[in-house]
């Protein structure tokens, strides 16, 4: 009988949008569509950004914080779109602006977390969000 | 409305603002006395004017707002797009957004400072403002209450009349988290901005609340409306606050929202001349080619455009530099009256209104005119516009002045 897969199981907060599996972009930084992408060709623009000229399409993103303006409320909608928007936003803590963004879009987001998401997920990691649930399985590890 | 019995524009808010409320655990709606719409064109897209017109094209009944509602800046002046560099399809996508948003009974204000020029909140008064300079000035200045709605949680609210009752809404958010002793009292408005910023960046959350104490041991004079916009605006920037406290300043500092609660342990801490200067000299520039001057981030008032207009002082602005001043259309109708308007492009500036610079393509512009080092006594211009690709500097506006003349950072 082969072994039983035991992901590691992160619980949080109820979240908005769809269930996904995806593979996870981490950085102990913080986000804001307006400051920090180029939204045209879908990478981190800003230069002081820790993913700065990552491409985030597709990508979990696992982030700290939302920062700044009111913009990234209209822009995740028009880059989901346009097919260059982040799959999910895992994050410690968000402001209101981006999860009004995340249900204007309809985009997975979830954030509230026992302990520093940003250090518990890693880049490469394959991930299940699942908001409904409050519920982030990080699929290819286990725990140890 | 959640059924859609009034129609599809209340019945999309209504989902979204259950959506948004469940989130953050709101008990329920609160009603609201006004809403403000960021819905520049850069932010909207394609996607977004679409999304709006879809909605203005219900019944008349069912898209009106139900409260008074007014727009952050658009994303172009008319006037002076041409100059600017931006285009034809950029006038088109905004003259679309506009005629949406006027068919929901919205007032176009075009304006991030309604606080100054429009109608000032008051203490208690339960908002939906959608700019996140105007959230911070109405909830520490005035003792208002909102969130940070961005444009779609905007007109949600302004389509209900109510928004979902959480954050800056309950006395428990409002009280102070943190604190701050204020050693160095701020020269001029870049300073203001700088003080924001620093204390923005070590709050570095929307859920944290800076207390600022010291003001009135270092300062002669109370701040002024100008000083605590630069402020709040770049507070909301680098650190995502939505309210502070000074006390002996703010309303609510003195009470028991104002007292550190939640505030953790130990002495505050301490904001020297040598923390301005350094966050001022990490944007230095000094010597190097100025291709364009912005003054905006918030819309500058009525006593900004004087300062400018006496700042030029009859000079002309460097044949290889471009100087802008951003305005609200209100502030430029007096300024107009006034023969500040006048004074400042004679000096060979252009005076925008309705925009706010980094709201309107900023790097469609810097493309088209070939802009790279920017000026600006805005230290929350000076946080958003390197993701646009500009090098900004941050120097007082009498500097900045000088700098246009002379072509090169002085």
């Amino acid at each position: 009988m082969p072994p039983l897969r035991m992901p590691i199981v992160l619980n949080c907060h109820r979240g908005i949008g769809p269930a996904v599996s995806g593979t996870a972009l981490v950085a102990r930084d913080n986000f804001s569509a307006r400051y920090d992408l180029d939204r045209k060709r879908g990478v981190f623009s800003r230069p002081t950004h820790k993913l700065a000229g990552e491409s985030y399409v597709g990508k979990i993103l696992v982030l700290n914080e939302a920062k700044g303006g009111v913009a990234t409320a209209w822009m995740l909608r028009d880059m989901k779109e346009r097919g260059l928007v982040p799959l999910a936003l895992v994050f410690n803590r968000v402001n209101p602006i981006l999860a009004q963004g995340a249900a204007f879009a309809g985009l997975a987001l979830v954030d509230r977390f026992a302990g520093d998401v940003s250090d518990l997920i890693r880049t490469g990691d394959e991930l299940r969000v699942d908001p409904a649930a409050g519920v982030v399985e990080i699929l290819n590890r286990e725990i140890s | 409305m959640r059924a859609g019995a009034f129609g599809e524009p209340r019945r999309w808010a209504t989902l979204h603002q259950i959506a948004v409320g469940e989130f953050f655990d709101a008990a329920d709606l609160v009603p609201i006395s006004q809403a403000h719409i960021m819905a520049d064109t850069e932010s909207l897209g394609q996607s977004g004017v679409g999304f709006l017109e879809g909605l203005a094209a219900a019944p008349e009944a069912e898209r009106r707002v139900r409260v008074p509602t007014l727009t952050d800046p658009r994303g172009l002046d008319v006037a002076v797009y041409k100059r600017l560099g931006q285009s034809e399809a950029m006038r088109a996508l905004e003259a679309r957004a506009i005629a949406a948003l006027q068919a929901f009974g919205v007032l176009m204000t075009d304006t991030c400072i309604n606080y100054q020029t429009i109608m000032p909140p008051v203490r208690g008064e339960h908002l939906a403002m959608g700019d996140t300079g105007v959230v911070v000035y109405s909830n520490s200045v005035f003792g208002a209450r909102s969130n940070f709605e961005g444009g779609p949680s905007a007109l949600a609210a302004a389509l209900t009349g109510r928004t979902p009752r959480y954050g800056y809404h309950l006395d428990e958010y409002r009280r102070a988290t943190r604190r701050f002793r204020l050693d160095a009292r701020p020269r001029d408005f870049s300073e203001w901005g700088a003080l924001g910023a620093i204390i923005g960046q070590a709050c570095g959350s929307y859920w944290e609340v800076p207390l600022i104490e010291g003001l009135a041991e270092i300062l002669e004079e109370v701040p002024g409306s100008d000083a605590l916009k630069h402020f709040g605006a770049a507070l909301a920037s680098y650190g995502s606050v939505a309210l502070f406290h000074m006390p002996g300043i703010t309303p609510e500092a003195s009470l028991d929202r104002g007292r550190p609660a939640r505030m953790r342990p130990g002495r505050p801490r301490s904001i020297r001349r040598a923390d301005v200067e350094a966050f001022v000299a990490a944007y230095g520039a000094t010597g190097d080619k100025v291709d364009v001057v912005v003054f905006a981030a918030p819309q500058l008032s009525l006593v900004e455009m004087a300062a400018v207009a006496e700042a030029l002082a009859g000079r002309q602005v460097h044949a290889q530099t471009t100087l802008l001043v951003a305005t609200s259309p209100e502030v430029k109708h007096a300024a107009d009256r006034m023969g500040l308007t006048s004074r400042i492009e004679e000096a060979g500036a252009i005076v925008a209104a309705g925009i706010c610079f980094y709201q309107s393509y900023a790097g469609e512009m810097a493309e088209a005119n070939g802009w790279k080092r920017l000026l600006t006594n805005s230290a929350k211009l000076v946080n958003i516009i390197g993701g646009y690709g500009y090098r900004p500097t941050l120097l007082s506006l009498e500097r900045c002045v000088d700098s246009a003349v002379a072509g090169r950072v002085v």
